[in-house]
């Protein structure tokens, strides 16, 4: 059977076999944690604890601001040591709390168990937000947000993201194997909370066993197993919808224009977790893994953990790192150095070795048309590139540059190493600002 | 932290693919034709083939030092000019004309207009059109094969295409018997450029190319397909008259042009719906000329002519982007 998929794409070679056989192992504490107040898109948090003050595992170390952003929560018990700025995974340094843990990991006193059958969806999607549950997959898109659509949007489609298509990653494969439960009873709550009959739950067919077990799990339910073409970029989510519905998002558009809400498969376990336990959101499972990390792994971390210490429970690196990326290779970011924490947005770690990266001079566009073939939105990268820079801004955008989701297929590909997509987006900053500008 | 890690905006991999790579991945496919025509030639294709070669790699360092750019001759573009210039000259070609095309490719063809992939026109071609039209009497020069071991030496004879044209010019009819039979012309064995007369050949290279995954259907089979169709077409009206859409395919330059011509990725749109538009365009003027032009060959022309228009197919062939084509099953 032919398995579905979207055009373009491509196959970089995907390097799961580091850590995909390896079982989640929880990560011990480290020294301190730095829990940063942006964790999220949108406002972050704003401070609600004193240095020395005394905090219980759970307890809100920051409240939110405004609709679009979620409270932040402390990691363990254990005391205030700082508020302030620290290197964040942004590239800047960015305001933080530092806790060092008392060793009892004591939780904050009236946490409560509900049913979720008890609850109406306003109600759940309120404890969704005071878990500071946000989009797990990297992107930490508050996701209370993403349960309230407007009234005019007809939602009848939820899609579960456990495609895990960027190469190294094995985090929400683990997951799905490990902790099926959490996962599903968490797909019924964001079912009952979007009131949608149909449910799909994606993976990669290069994950045979999260594959068969979750079809075991799923008879007798309405969740449906949707089997996908190991391809990258599968996991983005207007390529997903595509596959599993058919159905593209518009330019310009959200999912809900096509009736469809997508949520990755650890934002499921995590909500499963707020509602039923009342436990706000402050671990993660985290890929450590990479040519240059000695023992690869999967890790149940707690968020502010951080890379440092995860470096060294993997055993230490085989070599000096040339690059540490947080993320996968294909849209991770880089990090200046190891003391940068970890965030709710922390899906892996990855360090490379030299020889791994090695520099490459860029030549003039032959023309080949590579990146006409795998873009998977279907642009012209090279014709876009050649506008941005010459700071055509115009064209760019004519040749629909904000588009792009930047998933990096272009620059993978392009035989004459032209940092395609880097220069796209610059392009859209660029034309971003110039709308702002226009605006105001 | 001993040493500075590299800070660097995603992907952070690449494909290891290089335009070297690729160049001369399109050298070695043009291997075989080279080796049939210095079968069927001898030593007088060889001089051609090595001759061009050398001058586009020397015209190209030269072209380079003069500007202050660093010299690139080894990424394998200039040595892909001079080979299919070479192929698309007659055997006997006098060695001056075949320094001057390759003056003429690089320089005029390539290097004018900014070099590697800045180029509006197929090098190779224009240097062998600008040949065609001063040097007439060279480059319409051809010779009957004398394979290797035969003893024969080669003698002059018209292409099977410029022996129609003779007949049709004087009598308006076909020629009564052509020379050569389907399979000489399939394997080589007919008088015609050195890189054209051996459809086998240049059929393994592109196969190879195919392999590689740099050569797309989409040109070849448009342009090839639309000679098939639009000659088979004159055939059937007039068959005492045109020739038949086999002889259309293998007795000139359209095999060669197809798959190794009109495919130089600088000069042909990028879009899967501007390479057909593309090669429908070449395949309509290749017919044209050869049926009704001053020249029974047609090939060049066309090409380049849809060079020229590839801006402009390529403005009007952008692919639908993501999310603006169809709102299937919006709500």
């Amino acid at each position: 059977m032919k398995l579905k998929t979207f055009p373009g794409g491509l196959h970089p070679p995907d390097n799961k076999f580091w850590s995909a056989h390896k079982p989640i192992e929880n990560c011990p504490m480290p020294d301190e944690f730095i829990v940063p107040f942006a964790q999220h898109i949108g406002v972050p948090a704003v401070p609600a604890v004193e240095v020395g003050q005394h905090v219980s595992k759970g307890q809100v170390l920051g409240t939110a601001k405004g609709f679009v952003s979620v409270p932040v929560h402390a990691p363990t018990s254990g005391e205030v040591l700082a508020l302030e700025p620290r290197p964040h995974p942004s590239g800047v340094a960015m305001p933080a709390v530092v806790i060092k843990p008392d060793g009892e990991d004591r939780w904050i006193d009236g946490l409560e168990k509900c049913d979720p059958e008890q609850l109406t969806p306003e109600e759940i999607s309120e404890k969704i937000r005071a878990a500071g549950v946000v989009g797990m997959g990297g992107a930490t898109f508050p996701t209370h947000v993403k349960l309230s659509p407007p009234e005019e949007k007809k939602i009848d489609t939820l899609i579960l993201n456990g495609v895990e298509c960027e190469p190294f990653l094995t985090a929400d494969h683990r997951l799905m194997l490990e902790e099926t439960d959490r996962l599903l009873k968490g797909v019924a709550i964001l079912q009952k909370v979007l009131g949608v009959e149909h449910v799909a739950i994606g993976i990669e067919a290069n994950k045979p066993d999260a594959i068969s077990l979750l079809q075991e799990r799923c008879k007798g339910t309405p969740f449906v197993v949707e089997p996908l073409e190991v391809k990258y970029p599968q996991g983005a989510e207007k390529q997903l919808i595509l596959a599993v519905t058919g159905r593209e998002v518009p330019s310009g558009g959200l999912p809900m224009d096509v009736g469809v809400v997508v949520h990755n498969v650890g934002t499921a376990a995590a909500i499963a977790d707020a509602v039923i336990e009342g436990k706000p959101l402050i671990e993660r499972i985290c890929t450590v893994t990479g040519p240059a990390i000695k023992e690869p792994k999967n890790l149940r971390i707690r968020i502010g953990t951080p890379l440092q210490h995860l470096v060294e429970i993997c055993c230490g690196t085989v070599e000096e790192p040339a690059k540490i990326i947080m993320g996968g290779p294909m849209m991770g970011s880089t990090q200046v150095d190891l003391s940068v924490m970890t965030t709710r947005g922390t899906s892996g770690l990855l360090l490379l070795r030299e020889q791994d990266i090695t520099g490459r001079s860029e030549g003039p566009c032959i023309r080949c048309s590579r990146c006409v073939e795998v873009c998977a939105m279907n642009l012209l990268p090279t014709t876009i590139a050649a506008y941005a820079r010459r700071d055509l801004l115009a064209e760019a955008e004519e040749y629909h540059a904000l588009d792009c989701i930047e998933c990096g297929c272009c620059s993978y590909t392009c035989p004459s190493s032209i940092p395609l997509v880097q220069i796209i987006r610059y392009a859209k900053t660029g034309i971003m600002e110039q709308k702002r500008k226009q605006a105001s | 932290m001993s040493q500075p890690v590299y800070l660097s905006s995603s992907p952070h991999i690449h494909s290891g693919e290089t335009t070297t790579k690729v160049m001369h991945a399109v050298f070695y496919s043009l291997l075989p034709a080279c080796g049939v025509a210095v079968y069927f030639f001898g030593p007088s294709a060889l001089s051609v083939l090595l001759i061009a070669t050398l001058g586009c790699l020397a015209t190209e360092a030269v072209c380079q030092r003069l500007m202050g750019q660093p010299v690139t001759i080894v990424d394998g573009s200039a040595a892909i000019t001079g080979v299919l210039l070479a192929l698309n000259l007659p055997p006997t070609s006098p060695w001056w004309l075949t320094l001057l095309g390759a003056v003429i490719a690089i320089a005029i063809g390539k290097q004018v207009y900014g070099g590697l992939g800045s180029n509006p026109f197929n090098p190779a071609l224009v240097a062998r059109v600008v040949l065609l039209i001063s040097f007439p009497v060279q480059m319409t020069t051809w010779s009957a094969p004398a394979p290797l071991g035969s003893g024969l030496d080669l003698v002059t004879t018209a292409t099977p295409l410029g022996e129609w044209k003779n007949a049709v010019m004087l009598t308006g009819k076909m020629p009564v018997d052509l020379q050569g039979s389907i399979s000489d012309y399939f394997l080589g064995n007919m008088a015609g450029s050195i890189g054209e007369i051996s459809a086998l050949a240049l059929l393994l290279g592109a196969a190879y190319l195919f392999y590689k995954r740099i050569l797309t259907w989409h040109i070849p089979t448009a342009f090839i397909g639309t000679v098939i169709l639009l000659s088979g077409l004159f055939w059937l009206i007039n068959p005492g008259k045109y020739p038949d859409p086999i002889f259309h395919l293998l007795t000139g330059g359209l095999v060669l042009g197809a798959f190794f011509m009109a495919t130089d990725m600088v000069t042909s749109p990028v879009s899967i719906k501007g390479m057909l538009l593309f090669g429908v365009g070449c395949g309509v003027l290749t017919v044209l000329i050869r049926l009704f032009g001053g020249y029974p060959e047609g090939v060049s022309f066309a090409i380049l002519l849809m060079n020229a228009a590839t801006p402009l197919i390529d403005r009007y062939t952008r692919p639908k982007t993501f999310g603006t084509l169809r709102q299937k099953g919006a709500q």
